[in-house]
């Protein structure tokens, strides 16, 4: 994990708050070191972890994980770490027997559905279960990244549903949370997308968003990173709920100022 | 529906012959979040003695009664969408009939005296029931259909409902925005939240105002007036504008010399009178050119005219 995150999110892994909604957002940029992050923060947490990992392979998070300091296979050997690792499972659902329920079934429908069985996977995944063993601390769903759903022909209210019963489960009944990463695309005419992020803003706790810089590439600065909080459980008066700060990332770490108000010279 | 100030005492039931029930829906953004105004006017109606009605469609029950005293949450009665509304979990724990019926139900629950219906939100029914059924439904509820007489004083029903205007087109917005007698899109500036208030009332042309207000921690409305915008800082006239022409190697400015002596200098291309009468008549002293020319080891001269051969 990232301790700079940590700070300016004000958290660490053993004060965690339960119950919320992460938005992980990405527009111009590659979020998904934010994806990085909580899963190793959350790990560290002790949390129960559901991963549905649609962009990359285990290796490859693996891989990252142990730069930001933890293994991810030891986590699945040990039983606190679930993946869905959708590379393989998409190529595997074509070679099972079609009554076998499966958590990406809607990809041998003609049209997608809902995704009812890839929330009963998680369900099933971080169910508490009193077997006597070291309980972990709370369960947390964390997907990379919703916006494949969309490309893989699920209809945006169909994702806003699955996000809603994994919220009502995994955050309201059973006091964990969920992350999820999902990108903007900017495209004015890309309805779908605009509707599944804005939906989920609604419905977010916290929503981190990365953002490339106006001006373009930088080398000294990756991107501006955007925090918001969002439905907080008491109407306050106006405060800041917004921060924006810029970024770079290192190897094992992360770099954050607050944006200069100088104007850049070229 | 008003929004009413808190301190004032709420208006009498609206006569029969008007139309003494109606619907008003809240418009929200991401930015501007509806639901702690959807709370606050919950609040209202129930410091009212009216019996509140709440189709949960986006939070849990919990959250939403949070902030609420004993006395509001008595009131208020919680219709659960949100815990299974489409029937995955097992045991089922939806509520009969799926989202419509539910919406349907609250037509028959509010039969005896004054009540508030609130729907939160209706962006989730209109992603989940088609656009036309909704509106009947919503049409139903509100009790518009009916001739004015029929309805009692104690039979008054008003429909709160909350819209999340990014995520619907302007086709399906219009057509709840038709229903609407009372319209609020929440906006704001410099932390402070405003409503815009879009009234429709029969046989009056619509009205538009606008609203400061804030929402205290207990869910109290409170109204405000108009924040002051900060001016643009005055331009500090001592304050001296960066020059872009400072430290720069090369020079952009002339003295009065130098000026002069740009000014009087021939171009080599200028062909003037006085260069016509110097080149035709060269004055004395005024050497020819010459060339001097230092062969180098590999020059091979030749002294022979290269034009002899030539039989011109």
């Amino acid at each position: 994990m990232f301790p700079e995150l940590n700070n300016l999110l004000n958290t660490t892994p053993e004060g965690a708050e339960q119950g919320k909604l992460t938005l992980l957002c990405d527009a111009k940029t590659d979020g998904s070191f934010l994806v990085h992050h909580f899963l190793s923060f959350y790990l560290k947490a002790n949390c129960k972890v559901c991963f549905v990992a649609l962009v990359q392979s285990f290796s490859h998070y693996n891989m990252v994980g142990q730069k930001l300091g933890v293994s991810l296979t030891t986590a699945r050997e040990r039983g606190q770490l679930v993946v869905l690792e959708g590379l393989k499972s998409a190529v595997d659902i074509f070679f099972r027997p079609q009554e076998e329920p499966h958590p990406l079934q809607f990809l041998r429908e003609a049209n997608a559905g809902d995704l009812q069985p890839l929330y009963a996977f998680v369900r099933d995944a971080l169910e508490p279960v009193d077997c006597g063993e070291a309980a972990w601390r709370c369960p947390v769903l964390l997907v990379d990244d919703l916006s494949v759903l969309l490309s893989l022909g699920v209809g945006p209210v169909a994702v806003l549903d699955f996000v809603h019963y994994c919220r009502a489960t995994v955050c309201r009944e059973w006091k964990g949370n969920v992350v999820a990463l999902v990108h903007d695309s900017g495209d004015a005419e890309d309805e779908e997308s605009d509707v599944l992020l804005n939906g989920l803003s609604h419905q977010s706790h916290l929503i981190l968003r990365a953002e490339g810089l106006a001006t373009g590439f930088c080398k000294d600065v990756h991107g501006q990173l955007r925090i918001l909080w969002r439905r907080p459980l008491q109407p306050t008066t106006p405060r800041d709920r917004s921060l924006t700060y810029q970024y770079k990332i290192q190897d094992k770490s992360i770099f954050c100022c607050e944006p200069s108000s100088e104007p850049y010279s070229l | 529906m008003d929004l009413l100030p808190s301190n004032r005492s709420p208006p009498p039931p609206a006569p029969t012959q008007g139309s003494p029930c109606g619907s008003a829906s809240s418009k929200d953004s991401v930015e501007w979040e509806g639901r702690s105004l959807l709370k606050a006017l919950v609040k209202k109606s129930a410091l009212c003695g009216e019996q509140v009605h709440v189709l949960g469609c986006e939070v849990s029950e919990e959250e939403f009664r949070e902030g609420f005293d004993s006395s509001i949450n008595n009131r208020l009665v919680y219709h659960d969408l949100f815990r299974d509304p489409l029937s995955w979990s097992k045991p089922g724990k939806a509520l009969p009939g799926g989202p419509l019926e539910a919406l349907r139900a609250l037509d028959k629950r509010t039969g005896s005296g004054p009540a508030t219906i609130a729907l939160d939100s209706l962006s989730w029914l209109l992603h989940h029931l088609p656009c036309p059924i909704l509106c009947q439904t919503l049409h139903a509820l509100s009790r518009q259909d009916s001739c004015p007489g029929d309805t009692l004083p104690g039979e008054q029903v008003r429909v709160l409902g909350l819209l999340h205007e990014e995520l619907h087109g302007p086709g399906p917005l219009g057509a709840l925005s038709s229903l609407a007698q009372t319209e609020v899109t929440l906006s704001g500036t410099m932390g402070q939240a405003s409503a815009h208030i879009l009234y429709r009332r029969p046989r009056q042309r619509p009205t538009l105002q606008t609203q400061w207000f804030s929402i205290l921690p207990d869910f109290s409305l409170e109204l405000q007036v108009e924040p002051l915008l900060e001016s643009q800082p005055p331009s500090d006239l001592h304050t001296p504008s960066v020059d872009p022409t400072t430290h720069l190697t090369f020079n952009l400015h002339l003295s009065k010399k130098e000026r002069e002596a740009k000014d009087s200098l021939t171009l080599p291309f200028q062909f003037s009178s006085e260069k016509q009468q110097a080149l035709l008549r060269p004055g004395l002293g005024q050497a020819t050119s010459h060339i001097f020319y230092e062969p180098d080891a590999y020059d091979d001269l030749d002294q022979e005219d290269p034009d002899d051969d030539l039989d011109v």
